[in-house]
């Protein structure tokens, strides 16, 4: 198949339609509302459905109903209405249902504004609602990257029956770069959905779509189970990508929009002979720890940086994973602010001079 | 000999938890009843409520989700738009539906979700002991109204059904009570006509039941039965609110 140019919104949805998502039900927001509208124009046109709903809240259990009854299916949102949906989403985590959230994340607290932002990583990554639960939460940074994880997406959701949230930002949102509708290069072997509430013919046992474990005993083995496949997660479904690290003194840790910036930076900083590495999480949830570890136990690494839009949410995660083997730096914007490549070398150079030399 | 009483199909045979004297217990059969008589337990879905009925999905013997406080609309509509030839109701108690759940209610009924929607009013909040519900009664005392309730300070008795009757997407509602037999089978022929609605596909249909709660209002089941006639139906006049034909 051959690219078209698109928009970052309309890509996700249509990705979203590809990889056989039927149903979607929405709230408008901005920086997403082109994925809502694209659902509501296309769905139609494949046997689907699509629903306003009245509010967030609303939308997000339509998708747990939907969810429970076997189906594929997507909502998306911004950060003051992803805090919304928390509710919905600690339910269906403890239900354990499959189904896609896209954040397209704006500045924050409160209202905030709508410019492009990382300071929901918080939120996204650390559960987000009530309880003992984790979301997959996969951050792309191109509009391809982002095509390729909704499809993957909804196959991570339905394999282990977990919500999985897609975490963008307004200017991917809002971008258009050239992107393809590819098959996934792995094929999954997807379990079928025979928990799903169909209608009790008596040819399975009842099917009870449900959160609620009364006896705290029962409880805590359902929340183990739970973390029992947390496990097998954080084992197979790890992402990263790693860009000029081999001979790099000083390695940033960037995601999504702003790790496209930071390998602008890094080009700039060659030309400068500084040699600066990337770790990108492609998953911030499984973080991929363990390539911190690695790294940070190679010699000619001096220190690490986080570079994030916002005043510092996933450096304690590259903290915890360097686990005080190399300083760990950070520099941000927030608000919707998008980081400067000058800035961010002016940083690197700070370190560079200030601590290593 | 022959058989003349038996549990409908439509119930598990797990015990109630329910207090003694508490109409939950009725409703329940009464919306399995007309399950059964309709045929349709192998193809419907209910969905309960946050409240006393929670448990629900353990007594009703067909698939069930169990939804968020309030949110049981919503979930229903997820179902229903994935599933549109099941049968889709949901259970719902007066905090659950008439607070918390006041928008999932409102956009529902005005989408016209055909889905069947039982509402249980018994005019307070019974799992969390005794709190004042939107359809507590003027001067009623509950542990958050404990000088009785003032409209000045809480506000007025919420009455759904009339409300939810203005809308065009709304295709039956009726107020129904379980205080004696007569009513009991009144309530019987709305909770099944409510399913007929949604099998014809004609869109949103509700049965408000008046109910006891014997445990938070104070009173013996009897007492209670009665106090429901005298002070409720007043309130809550009984009756058909809409009806398309």
């Amino acid at each position: 198949m051959s690219k078209v140019l698109m928009k970052g919104n309309e890509a996700i949805a249509e990705a979203a339609i590809q990889a056989g998502c039927r149903y979607f039900f929405g709230y408008p927001i901005t920086p997403q509302n082109e994925i809502p509208a694209y659902m509501a124009k296309r769905l139609p046109e494949v046997g689907g459905c699509f629903i306003q709903a009245e509010s967030e809240v609303s939308a997000i259990n339509m998708v747990y109903g939907a969810a429970g009854a076997g189906a594929r299916v997507m909502t998306s949102s911004s950060s003051p209405g992803i805090s919304l949906k928390q509710e919905g989403l600690s339910y269906i985590a403890g239900a354990e249902l499959p189904c896609v959230v896209v954040n397209m994340v704006r500045g924050g607290p409160g209202l905030g504004g709508i410019q492009p932002a990382q300071s929901d990583y918080f939120q996204a990554t650390k559960g987000g609602g009530h309880g003992d639960y984790h979301l997959v939460v996969l951050a792309p940074s191109t509009i391809q990257e982002a095509v390729d994880l909704v499809m993957e997406g909804f196959d991570i959701a339905d394999q282990y029956r977990n919500p999985v949230m897609i975490l963008g930002d307004g200017m991917l949102g809002q971008m258009m770069e050239p992107v393809e509708f590819r098959p996934l290069s792995s094929k999954r072997e997807l379990p079928p959905k025979t928990w799903a509430t169909t209608g009790y013919t008596g040819d399975r046992p009842r099917n009870i779509i449900n959160s609620l474990y009364i006896d705290p005993q029962v409880l805590e083995e359902h929340v183990k189970k739970i973390y029992q496949k947390y496990e097998e997660i954080k084992k197979n479904e790890v992402k990263v990508e790693c860009y000029n690290c081999e001979d790099a003194e000083i390695i940033v840790a960037a995601y999504g929009t702003t790790a496209r910036i930071v390998k602008s930076v890094i080009q700039k900083a060659k030309q400068e002979g500084i040699n600066v590495g990337l770790i990108r999480p492609i998953t911030l949830w499984p973080f991929p720890t363990s390539t911190f570890e690695e790294w940070a136990q190679r010699e000619h690494i001096k220190a690490f940086m986080a570079v994030e839009m916002s005043m510092g949410q996933m450096v304690e995660d590259v903290r915890l994973s360097v686990n005080g083997k190399k300083p760990v730096f950070f520099y941000g914007r927030t608000g919707g602010m998008v980081p400067e490549p000058n800035a961010i070398l002016a940083e690197i150079k700070k370190v560079i001079g200030g601590v290593l030399r | 000999m022959t058989k003349v009483f038996t549990r409908p199909k439509s119930l598990t045979d797990k015990p109630f938890h329910y207090c003694p004297g508490c109409t939950h217990g009725i409703v329940h059969r009464l919306v399995a009843e007309a399950i059964d008589e309709l045929d349709i337990r192998e193809r419907t879905i209910g969905v309960a409520p946050v409240g006393c009925a929670v448990f629900a999905y353990e007594y009703f013997n067909c698939d069930m989700q169990e939804a968020a406080h309030g949110r049981a609309p919503a979930v229903a509509t997820g179902i229903k738009r994935v599933l549109p030839d099941r049968v889709v109701f949901t259970y719902q108690g007066d905090g659950d539906l008439a607070a918390i759940g006041t928008a999932e209610i409102v956009h529902a009924a005005t989408r016209g979700e055909n889905i069947t929607v039982i509402f249980i009013n018994n005019a307070i909040y019974g799992m969390t002991g005794g709190q004042m519900a939107p359809t507590t009664l003027i001067g009623q005392v509950t542990t958050t109204t404990p000088y009785g309730r003032d409209p000045g300070k809480a506000g007025y008795p919420i009455r759904m059904s009339e409300m939810l009757a203005t809308l065009e997407g709304v295709a039956y509602i009726e107020r129904v009570s379980i205080h004696d037999i007569k009513h009991i089978n009144q309530a019987k022929r709305a909770i099944k006509k409510a399913f007929e609605t949604q099998l014809a596909g004609k869109g949103f249909s509700m049965v408000e039941v008046l109910s006891t709660c014997p445990t938070n209002w104070g009173m013996t089941p009897v007492e209670a039965l009665k106090w429901l006639e005298r002070n409720m139906i007043p309130c809550y006049p009984l009756g058909v609110k809409k009806e398309v034909k």
